[in-house]
């Protein structure tokens, strides 16, 4: 029985994880945005076995907030073994071109927010001395395409911030996994123009998540072959990335 | 997103998904995909073969997102969920906590909501009638911003008319059902051969009444005094064991060849093969639910083996009085036409009536068979089996159908001017514009 934090915990990959981890009758404190949202969420698992299902309000942009609403997480469950941080926006790229406002806006929620908020929760796990923090970050940060380099640039900070904070954690006993979907059909993404063979489901990620978590992985591209896409896509030199319309 | 195509992947109108994600906003989606055009329609895990399923404007709102729990009560087995849910899901959940699906068609891949629009049945219908039975309420939502709950007892023309209402009567934000007690998840099954129709009639009228599940597996192409040879299959759930999930290895469809890989070839080797398999008369075994159920889940995609064009099922149900007559003619023309595939399957239907104002199942026995779609072939042979069917009092299953004509549907199915009056003017299906209009 597993006590799991869950910050985003009304997002597609993140309930198709936790679903996985409450059949096997885990224990929830879930935060997200909405809280009408949360306490469906919260049902469902429940329903599907999880032993507890609490949840809390977090506007992950509310930086005074998130201590608070961490301790209160780590006083329901009493140790956190999993916390998976999964909150984040997709910004539409051309409005981030436009307005500064917006792209400092959308910057702040993917990476400023998120790495906030994952100063205090390191350092409760780093004092527990144990548990895996499972971070979503994504194939964008790989490398900046004139497509969406605002949500890339932002998840390349958080994925550099993962990598330190990996080896910090790690003389601790904390794992620190960083998770890079490729393109996975949720609601987030619906409308996107995303080529069809290398679409993925929610369920195909939040199984590989799963397994990545039991297995202390570092890095994890889902599915499998975009750790082959990326490491071709780093190596593209730039007098021919600059040309490419990606 | 890909666009969407029926399970027989016949007709080809590819159908635009929007996706409802939450309680909350599915209704404000809903109302905007039709204020941008004109109607819609529920689609949820497109199991539907024909075009009941596909909207008349070729833009559906998908319904797999909403596929939470809202309660569940494992004492009284009661399960309140929204409709995206797969049956698959609700498996997973009530096994292990001894509770099973009362009523389940052949795939498990079907949604609550399908299983409530299209009043499923499946191998117990003698003994427990259709899915609509067991359905205790449901939310609907109605274009002109009312939600409505019914129940058997609350707003029973709703009730009746969304019950096998293909998803006409508005949209289904939750559904709740009474699943059924078990105490393992293993079936005991015994298995028949028989040499000909009218033996099937023997076995079924011996043995239905003893038995929660029967159902027969015909060869198709047999004729003669062989015609209509088959496997009888009996089940029941097993009375000890353990309560489990079955965990299946599946295989995917990888492609969609150009012509389809059933043929009057395969389709012999097949039926053969699989009559000759048992070998003796009568066969005992014990198997899990899911090997029982869903025998074709267990190849993802499998209706891409009819190729390119896609399939057609044809599924009928002829009454009682008149049943091994025109079971027997039905099965005569498809042996000579030669076409016809190794998925046919023959079921006595019982009494018990449904509360849905369309619903499919009649007592008598249902016929089901799948064909490759060949566009002059099928229309000729479509042609003789509709007249014996209308000929017997027998009527073709909507959620199947991608042929029958408007004045069949309209004369099997007299209460359709019901649901038309109950039907909300956003919900349009390709299938009820045809029967509707020709």
């Amino acid at each position: 029985m597993k006590n799991i934090v869950i910050i985003g915990a009304t997002s597609a990959i993140a309930i198709a994880c936790a679903r996985q981890w409450g059949a096997q009758g885990a224990r929830f404190c879930l935060l997200a945005r909405n809280e009408e949202r949360l306490q469906q969420v919260a049902a469902d698992l429940t329903a599907r076995g999880a032993q507890l299902a609490a949840y809390q309000r977090l506007d992950i942009d509310q930086l005074d907030a998130h201590a608070a609403v961490l301790a209160q997480c780590m006083a329901e469950l009493g140790s956190i073994d999993i916390a998976l941080v999964a909150p984040g926006t997709l910004p539409d790229q051309e409005a981030c071109q436009k307005d500064a406002a917006v792209a400092v806006r959308e910057f702040n929620t993917n990476a400023v927010s998120v790495i906030a908020l994952l100063t205090p929760l390191a350092n409760m796990l780093e004092a527990q001395g144990h548990g895996v923090l499972a971070v979503i970050s994504s194939v964008a940060g790989d490398r900046g395409r004139p497509s969406n380099y605002l949500y890339g640039s932002a998840k390349a900070a958080l994925s550099a911030f993962l990598e330190g904070l990996r080896a910090r954690l790690f003389k601790a006993g904390v794992h620190v996994m960083t998770i890079k979907p490729g393109f996975v059909a949720t609601p987030m993404t619906a409308g996107l123009p995303f080529p069809g063979p290398l679409v993925a489901t929610v369920d195909r990620v939040a199984q590989d998540v799963i397994k990545a978590t039991a297995r202390k992985t570092n890095v994890l591209y889902t599915p499998w072959f975009w750790w082959g896409i990326m490491s071709v896509i780093r190596n593209v030199p730039q007098f021919l990335f600059k040309r490419a319309s990606l | 997103m890909p666009a969407l195509l029926s399970w027989g992947r016949y007709p080809n109108f590819p159908q635009e998904q929007h996706s409802l994600a939450w309680r909350d906003t599915a209704e404000s989606r809903w109302r905007s995909v039709r204020a941008e055009h004109g109607t819609t329609l529920a689609f949820g895990n497109g199991r539907s073969y024909g075009d009941s399923c596909l909207a008349a404007s070729g833009h559906v709102v998908q319904t797999l997102a909403l596929d939470r729990i809202i309660a569940a009560d494992w004492e009284n087995g009661v399960l309140r969920s929204e409709p995206g849910i797969t049956l698959e899901q609700i498996l997973q959940v009530a096994i292990p906590r001894g509770w099973m699906l009362p009523v389940t068609p052949g795939t498990k891949y079907a949604t609550l909501g399908g299983a409530i629009a299209n009043d499923v049945h499946g191998k117990n219908h003698h003994v427990r009638g259709t899915f609509g039975r067991h359905v205790r309420y449901f939310a609907l939502a109605r274009s002109d911003g009312t939600i409505t709950e019914c129940s058997p007892a609350l707003n029973q023309e709703l009730y009746a008319a969304t019950i096998g209402g293909l998803g006409l009567t508005g949209l289904i934000l939750w559904g709740e059902i009474q699943l059924m007690p078990i105490l393992s998840s293993t079936i005991d099954v015994t298995s028949i051969r028989f040499a000909n129709v009218d033996e099937f009639f023997t076995l079924s009228e011996a043995l239905d009444a003893k038995h929660e599940y029967s159902v027969a597996w015909i060869d198709c192409q047999s004729r003669g005094p062989a015609l209509g040879r088959g496997i009888f299959m009996l089940g029941d759930h097993a009375v000890d064991g353990s309560l489990e999930i079955a965990r299946r290895r599946k295989r995917t469809m990888p492609l969609t060849p150009p012509v389809s890989l059933v043929n009057a070839l395969t389709m012999r080797v097949f039926n053969e093969v699989y009559y000759r398999r048992q070998r003796k008369q009568t066969e005992h075994a014990r198997v899990d639910y899911d090997s029982y159920f869903y025998p074709l889940d267990s190849l993802l995609e499998w209706n891409r083996i009819y190729g390119r064009p896609g399939f057609q099922q044809y599924q009928c149900v002829v009454p009682a009085t008149a049943a091994q007559e025109a079971t027997r003619a039905i099965l005569e023309a498809i042996s000579t036409s030669g076409s016809g595939s190794f998925l046919a399957v023959l079921k006595r239907c019982g009494n018990i009536k449904s509360p849905g104002l369309l619903s499919f199942p009649l007592e008598g026995t249902s016929l089901a068979l799948d064909f490759p779609q060949r566009d002059e072939q099928n229309k000729h042979l479509f042609k003789t089996l509709d007249a014996i069917v209308h000929e017997a009092g027998g009527r073709l299953y909507p959620a199947k159908d991608a042929h029958m004509s408007g004045a069949d549907f309209r004369a099997a199915y007299p209460q359709w001017q019901q649901l038309e009056s109950l039907r909300d003017p956003a919900m349009l299906s390709r299938f009820w514009e045809r029967i509707i209009g020709s």
